[in-house]
């Protein structure tokens, strides 16, 4: 790759100018973040019980959110890059909408639809005495909601990017396609799949809107941190910044760890390939 | 991605130029009065109130807009000590006000124009069958409230504890209206807002009075910032909110004299 550099020639301002641009205007608010946290505070933060619950219930439900999103989104990513059925093009439309709808939206729409009294709620509380909203377990569906296209979206590129040549010679040599998928299609699309399940991951850690909107905000059982730093904003902004940078640290921290531990792995294995 | 697209994509862009771009005239009439955008902070329980006066004052002062920011009345004051470009602030209680008075962002003292008592509600079908604010306790009774930082939320905690009520909410919602559309919606069996919600949403929700709830009133006060961009509409909108008026508007809501 370098040796492309001089051949190409120095890459024109016209597209530097702009890059440098767009750096300025992701890192200045971060940075300003850092430079008005309370430092001092944090330590007295981080062992706060209210804070810990906070930290406790984010980790936990972004975490169950991603293991519903890949238990249901590697298979309609696969569907969607390998099985030709009409009216694909439109569930493809359909599973990017909650990409695009603000998280209130999203709120709003699933108490329609799994709240108390919503579409399918109604039939959940009805049978099983089962209501989402307030709970932990809504929580979990509010992540899962958000996250579940990022991930299908990420996987079904990579699975699109992998031949499908593949998957046809060991069709030839006899592999069902269930074997074809458990052994060659889905190994092949391993990077896309990790770097789907960071970006689930960090939008469901992150996730706020729907999740203040469908399951409520009470400490311990749906108070995560993002609902956590509204309240604090309420009347002690310190406080709030302080909790965003613990966030901040959190997930970073995580995702230095993926890119150690994983990512590395799936690339070589991919580079062995 | 495919031409169509790519298309459609640069018309949509172009749509959401020509939005932003919309609503930012302003500027000064020839006689000297003030003309333009007049922007009103409030808290979200005078959501009825204030959208009907905004109505009588660009009646009153042509080629004016009232723009109203309805947010909980932390959040404003946050905004407006955060530098927010606003002219008038009005609060739901004295606590967030002052925070702004105190750094000298007001035009002048703010005065109290109205006040609001806490009200229990519950959705049109009342699923739990409560008759009373004591029905909170029963086993099984799901009922949402402010957090207690928010004036609504104070309110309530203050209600509980004089009651006696001991089962704890399932949910402490950011602010009032959040509090009163999850009874709408029917998510909750009953929620504990102002007077004034009940008011506004009693289509909705059926309202139970809680007893005692005049012993404890929030005081609501309005200012015109120092940092008004139309000191003499902000002033003006002030002066409509304290007259026969805006009390009339303001009775009619549900909210008491101050």
């Amino acid at each position: 790759m370098t040796a492309r550099g001089p051949a190409l020639g120095r890459p024109p301002a016209l597209l530097l100018v702009p890059a440098a641009l767009a750096v300025a205007f992701l890192a200045l608010p971060l940075v300003a973040l850092l430079a008005r946290t309370p430092w001092p505070d944090l330590p007295a933060q981080l062992t706060d019980p209210a804070i810990l619950d906070a930290l406790r219930l984010s980790l936990v439900t972004s975490l169950a959110a991603v293991v519903v999103v890949v238990a249901v989104g590697i298979p309609l990513a696969w569907l969607l890059a390998r099985v030709d059925f009409p009216g694909r093009a439109l569930l493809r439309a359909l599973v990017i909408v909650p990409l695009v709808l603000p998280p209130v939206v999203a709120g709003v729409a699933l108490l329609s639809g799994l709240g108390r009294s919503g579409l399918v709620g109604r039939l959940l509380d009805d049978a099983f005495g089962i209501s989402l909203p307030f709970t932990t377990a809504g929580v979990v569906v509010a992540h899962s909601f958000v996250a579940l296209p990022f991930f299908v979206l990420s996987v079904e590129g990579a699975l699109r990017a992998t031949s499908q040549e593949y998957d046809v010679v060991a069709a030839t040599l006899g592999a069902s396609r269930w074997t074809v998928f458990r052994r060659v299609t889905l190994p092949l699309a391993g990077p896309g799949v990790l770097a789907g399940l960071v970006l689930a991951w960090a939008r469901a850690l992150g996730e706020f809107g729907a999740t203040i909107t469908f399951a409520g905000n009470y400490p311990g059982t749906t108070r995560t941190m993002p609902n956590a730093i509204y309240t604090a904003l309420q009347v002690d902004p310190d406080a709030a910044v302080v909790l965003s940078v613990i966030l901040l640290l959190v997930s970073v921290a995580v995702i230095a760890l993926l890119r150690e531990r994983w990512f590395d792995q799936a690339v070589q294995g991919a580079e062995r390939r | 991605m495919r031409p169509r697209a790519r298309a459609s994509l640069a018309a949509l862009a172009a749509l959401l130029l020509l939005v932003a771009g919309c609503g930012s005239g302003s500027g000064q009439a020839d006689n000297g009065a003030e003309t333009g955008t007049l922007t009103v902070l409030a808290a979200s329980s005078l959501t009825e109130v204030f959208t009907e006066l905004k109505k009588q004052f660009e009646a009153d002062h042509p080629g004016v807009t009232v723009k109203l920011a309805f947010d909980s009345s932390a959040t404003l004051a946050e905004q407006v000590n955060q530098g927010a470009p606003a002219d008038v602030l009005a609060t739901a209680d004295q606590r967030t006000m002052r925070s702004v008075a105190d750094s000298d962002g007001t035009d002048g003292a703010p005065r109290t124009f109205a006040t609001n008592r806490l009200a229990m509600v519950v959705p049109a079908g009342n699923p739990a069958h409560l008759t009373s604010f004591a029905g909170l306790d029963k086993p099984g009774v799901s009922y949402v409230v402010c957090v207690p930082t928010a004036p609504c939320g104070a309110l309530a905690r203050t209600q509980l504890r004089a009651h006696h009520i001991t089962a704890r909410p399932r949910s402490e919602e950011v602010d009032v209206k959040a509090v009163l559309s999850k009874v709408e919606l029917d998510e909750a069996d009953a929620g504990l807002v102002y007077v004034t919600d009940a008011v506004a949403a009693s289509d909705r929700v059926k309202r139970i009075d809680i007893p005692s709830s005049k012993a404890t009133l929030n005081t609501y006060p309005i200012a015109a910032l120092s940092g008004a961009a139309k000191p003499g509409l902000a002033r003006a909108w002030v002066d409509l909110v304290l007259s026969e008026r805006g009390r009339q508007v303001l009775a009619a809501a549900g909210f008491g004299k101050p």
